[in-house]
């Protein structure tokens, strides 16, 4: 919870990460390089305040991680999305296992989200039910770009992603949140494309669909997709962190993905270890668009639109209890298309 | 005798395609050297994990580019620090193309179809710069769905636009309208509005991808460590 001038937020920080990208746990250049990779993100665009050494940002402690989480950063619920890359790291960069051990240990702090590899095809199906059974899931995060042997990545609508959609349905995992990366067989399309996305949306109506990073680098196209489909959601991880570091930035995305989508289906996260939640969460609640007439048309952002953002929406999706005093002040704006409406663009 | 600058020049030509910037104002470019007829430019990108597809289009525009200076017999254009790095150098530089390179890993026989994807982006992009100062301007959306190409002041922002449209091989003459679709179809009066918004988000797009990608790559090698063109 954050209070600052008499407002109190509730905060689901709903991308989270406890990775290990250890040397000892790194399997080749890839692995390497794929942690390089992603402290040149945390150190490009973290306060230095946050910023950490190489060596931590590899693997960091427990300890790190419910400090910066619960002690200091304001998050009442962290969201695990779990990561495997086991063609990367020896054991996994950031799995189930890992991530369900901590969530035992500190009850009532997180919900860890499963995951399936649609490329075991008939396997992927038994082991998504047996992780059901075992953790009880509400959620799925898929890495399309995620490589496997020969494989450079995969479709969301690909045959047995599918399969495995129908049975996130038939076990009430209602969430489905989805990371683009840089690779996707065929290697000539964009594997940044979110069309896939799209087309399982329209399928599977009673998922919901949450993008991660808000579809960036194709932030243009997730919101294409948003207004026509209720049930696409936005995470701001990767987003967030513009706040600091290209605020003008952070406040076109924001600005735009309020017009397109509305304030009832964007959600805050931190990726954290990418960046910490307490800067994050600070920052945000202060923010305010630039005084330039670039902003002048932007829907407003009340202390009510950020309680939906740092944590409402994302309590919506997963059931979680909010304290009467953190709820809503006042009814909704009405930002964002009516997704009924079809609007004529050419892309 | 080949001087440096008329090989940044000639680089100065090849964009980034999802960013819409030349590589050297990027600072795609880390070396470059010249031996008689023989030219080496070593290439580097902001993370090791950029598109592959991306990646390859640059490498080898920029060998296609060096290629066209007058005197260079010889160009070869290598990729560093990049996962593919291999795959990449030798498709362009032995002519095996992008298919060839990634054996197995793609569909259909080239990069077109992506490239094509990215100018329209591009376009719409440009449209919206070059729309945005005319209403800054003051003429109105009404107005602006009116004009035709002839109609426009000049300016660098309708340089870039008339190149990005003829890219597209879309009518760029004195009389076609300003506002088109990436078909080249005239938008009508009362879409321009929301045509403009689209555009928009397009545009905060692909100046926040290049604005992170910058940071990145400074990040990854240092601020001003590229070889840039000296203007002036």
């Amino acid at each position: 919870m954050y209070e600052k001038d008499g407002e109190k937020y509730f905060v689901v920080d709903e991308h989270i990460h406890f990775w290990d990208a250890s040397p000892e746990n790194t399997t080749n250049k890839y692995g390497e390089g794929f942690i390089k990779c992603f402290y040149d993100y945390h150190a490009n665009l973290s306060p230095d305040e946050y910023t950490w050494s190489f060596e931590k940002y590899r693997k960091y402690s427990e300890e790190d991680i419910i400090h910066d989480l619960f002690e200091v950063g304001h998050v009442d619920m962290g969201i695990f999305q779990s990561t495997y890359l086991r063609d990367f790291y020896d054991n996994g960069f950031n799995t189930l296992e890992r991530n369900s051990a901590l969530a035992e240990k500190y009850p009532g702090k997180f919900i860890v989200n499963g995951s399936f590899e649609p490329r075991m095809e008939q396997q992927a199906l038994e082991m998504l039910e047996r992780e059901h059974e075992q953790y009880d899931l509400k959620g799925v995060k898929l890495y399309t770009a995620e490589w496997r042997g020969d494989s450079r990545g995969w479709k969301l609508d690909d045959e047995w992603s599918v399969k495995c959609l129908e049975k996130c349905e038939e076990l009430g995992i209602k969430n489905v949140h989805v990371h683009k990366g840089p690779t996707i067989w065929p290697l000539n399309r964009d594997s940044f494309d979110v069309a896939d996305v799209d087309r399982v949306a329209t399928m599977f109506p009673d998922l919901n669909f949450v993008v991660e990073h808000v579809g960036l680098p194709r932030l243009e196209d997730f919101c294409w997709i948003g207004t026509q489909e209720p049930n696409v959601y936005g995470g701001l991880a990767v987003a967030m962190p513009f706040i600091h570091a290209k605020p003008r930035y952070f406040a076109q995305i924001i600005g735009e993905l309020l017009y397109w989508l509305g304030e009832d289906r964007i959600m805050f996260a931190s990726d954290y270890a990418l960046w910490q939640p307490k800067w994050l969460v600070e920052k945000f609640v202060d923010f305010r668009y630039p005084e330039d007439a670039e902003f002048d048309d932007y829907a407003e952002i009340t202390p009510d639109v950020k309680r939906k953002i740092l944590g409402l929406n994302a309590a919506k999706l997963y059931d979680i209890q909010v304290p009467e005093e953190m709820q809503l002040v006042t009814a909704g704006q009405d930002t964002g298309f009516d997704v009924t409406e079809k609007p004529e663009v050419a892309g | 005798m080949i001087e440096q600058h008329q090989v940044l020049d000639a680089l100065s030509g090849v964009r980034d395609p999802e960013l819409d910037e030349p590589i050297t104002d990027l600072e795609f470019v880390s070396g470059l050297e010249i031996k008689d007829g023989s030219v080496f430019v070593r290439l580097r990108l902001p993370t090791y994990f950029c598109a592959p597809n991306f990646s390859y289009l640059m490498v080898a525009d920029a060998k296609e580019a060096v290629l066209s200076v007058p005197g260079v017999e010889k160009a070869r254009v290598v990729l560093e620090d990049h996962y593919a790095s291999d795959e990449i150098n030798a498709g362009v530089n032995d002519e095996r193309g992008f298919d060839r390179a990634f054996e197995g890993e793609t569909e259909g026989p080239d990069l077109e179809s992506l490239r094509t994807t990215f100018h329209r982006k591009a376009f719409v992009s440009r449209q919206e710069q070059l729309c945005r100062t005319l209403l800054a301007d003051g003429n109105s959306p009404a107005e602006l769905a009116e004009m035709t190409l002839n109609d426009v002041p000049p300016s660098p922002e309708f340089e870039t636009y008339l190149e990005r449209r003829a890219e597209l091989g879309l009518d760029a003459s004195a009389e076609a309208p300003l506002i088109v679709d990436p078909d080249g179809n005239r938008v009508p009066r009362d879409a321009v509005v929301q045509h403009l918004r689209f555009a928009r988000l397009t545009r905060v797009s692909i100046e926040g991808n290049a604005g992170l990608c910058r940071g990145l790559l400074a990040t990854r090698y240092g601020e001003n460590s590229g070889i840039t063109r000296q203007i002036g």
